[in-house]
């Protein structure tokens, strides 16, 4: 988790998502549907963006997750994303920021931030009630030759 | 969630051991036994109480085993538990097939994607409201209930393949890419493996809308065969939706063609958001054949293809859009360049 490892033992019932936010005290992935609908709970899980509200905690087992709390340099350094999101102001309430976040660091990192067209295409698994969708894609223009540069 | 038990099964093998039961009566409807991959369906359904296995077993491979995408005699190998991406970006899926790439690009989101695995993706349950909420009958939930659909919102339900006990529609995208390229699927069972034509795997409602599909429990699907077709390059998944990404289609069309000199020597078309199951539309290939693709006569095909539907209220339109979408997509691939 975030490069550490954490023992836990869990109900079966219990999702990552629960996991990170009930167990580990990382609150950052949020509950937004509970269902895999709304994206607010995406995680990295071994390098891929993934949904943790359906992933059990136990099938976790032995994988690689990346909240957005793992995103920042250990000196506290912001992510590029991280600093594009602020620099753009690509956000209103903010609950849904967490896992745009996340998943715009895969959406870069797949490759596929090319143009705005496919960005939005990419990012439409992230929803926004605040529809702050404009400046997300600003954030992830801004962000991505940052990331290549790495 | 109702308590279970989780056990990660180490093989196939093992699952399949594992998860063999009995045939009992109503052992389609409650299952005790559930396989777990990409998670997508199944996590879902329990946390609304309309899945509750007792057991889950665990069949998703370990980071370290990769999913197999390859070439094998005569055709494609898909394993079953490959993600919806890594099929949807591979290159010869995207080169051989470009209506598998498209069906699958242009299904749920990127993070789905990741999640759910090709298996799990053709056997996806249907979005039908009625079926998602324990509080109203359903047929294919709890036989003999009664259908709530019908009579009901119906804007994404079926109209091709319905029965007057239900009318649920099959969400799925790349089934109907599957289906026109006459893939076949292979299964694992208790006395081995067996092979068959992927349109052999669904069932229509009939009376018995609680039953899905032709696998008997505990059969494991392991992967998908995909023949060569070398004109498979002209074809193309067209998706037609209430807003314009991460939407179930309200109406599809999987097409391939083999066009020479600008007449139809062969089609292949899929349809779906329409069908209760995925949707072969043969009527509308036989039309084609041997004609020049012109507008007019892909309308021909589209009104062959429609020529059976049922609509109910609100889903009256489907009937007409599903015809222009077919329409449009035999255009645009009579256009491509391969």
């Amino acid at each position: 988790m975030n490069g550490d490892d954490h023992r836990l033992q869990l109900d079966p019932r219990v999702t990552l998502l629960d996991a990170l936010r009930e167990e580990l005290g990382l609150t950052g992935a949020k509950k937004g549907c509970d269902h895999g609908q709304c994206g607010a709970c995406t995680v990295l899980v071994d390098g891929r963006r993934e949904l943790s509200c359906l992933i059990l905690a136990a099938s976790a087992e032995g994988r690689e997750i990346t909240t957005i709390e793992g995103l920042a340099a250990a000196e506290g350094v912001l992510h590029p994303m991280q600093q594009a999101f602020i620099d753009q102001d690509a956000f209103q309430c903010g609950y849904c920021t967490p896992g745009q976040i996340v998943s715009a660091v895969s959406c870069v990192q797949e490759g596929h931030a090319g143009s705005d067209a496919e960005i939005r295409e990419y990012m439409s698994g992230n929803l926004c009630r605040c529809a702050a969708y404009p400046k997300i894609v600003a954030a992830i223009r801004q962000a991505r030759p940052q990331m290549e540069r790495g | 969630m109702r308590p279970f038990t989780y056990e990660r099964a180490a093989d196939l093998g093992a699952a399949l051991a594992a998860g063999t039961v009995p045939e009992a009566a109503r052992q389609h409807i409650r299952p005790e036994v559930q396989y777990l991959a990409g998670g997508t369906t199944l996590l879902d359904l329990m946390k609304i109480d309309v899945m509750h296995p007792e057991r889950v077993l665990d069949i998703r491979p370990d980071a370290a085993a990769q999913p197999v995408i390859r070439s094998e005699e005569g055709g494609l190998w898909l394993s079953a538990v490959a993600s919806m991406a890594q099929a949807a970006e591979h290159p010869a899926v995207r080169r051989d097939y470009p209506v598998l790439a498209q069906a699958l690009q242009q299904a749920a989101s990127a993070q789905l994607r990741n999640m759910a695995t090709l298996g799990g993706n053709v056997l996806q349950r249907t979005r039908c409201h009625y079926f998602r909420d324990t509080a109203f009958p359903c047929n294919k939930r709890q036989p003999g209930s009664g259908c709530s659909a019908i009579g009901g919102v119906t804007r994404l339900l079926a109209v091709l393949g319905v029965s007057e006990h239900c009318i649920a529609s099959y969400p799925g995208d790349f089934a109907q890419a599957l289906i026109a390229l006459d893939a076949e699927v292979e299964v694992l069972a208790p006395e081995g493996p067996r092979r068959f034509p992927f349109s052999q795997l669904h069932r229509l409602p009939g009376d018995t809308p609680e039953i899905e599909t032709t696998l008997r429990p505990g059969e494991l699907i392991t992967g998908f065969h995909v023949p060569t077709l070398p004109w498979a390059r002209r074809s193309l998944y067209l998706k037609v939706r209430d807003r314009e990404s991460y939407a179930f289609a309200l109406a599809s069309a999987a097409v391939a063609l083999d066009l020479r000199d600008g007449v139809v020597h062969e089609a292949r078309i899929g349809l779906g958001g329409v069908a209760a199951a995925p949707w072969r539309a043969h009527e509308a290939e036989m039309v084609l054949q041997g004609q020049e693709l012109t507008e007019a006569c892909a309308g021909q095909a589209a009104e062959a293809a429609f020529a059976g539907a049922v609509a109910h209220d609100d889903n009256a339109f489907k009937p007409e859009l599903g015809r222009r979408t077919l329409v449009r997509a035999l255009m645009q691939a009579a256009a491509m360049e391969p």
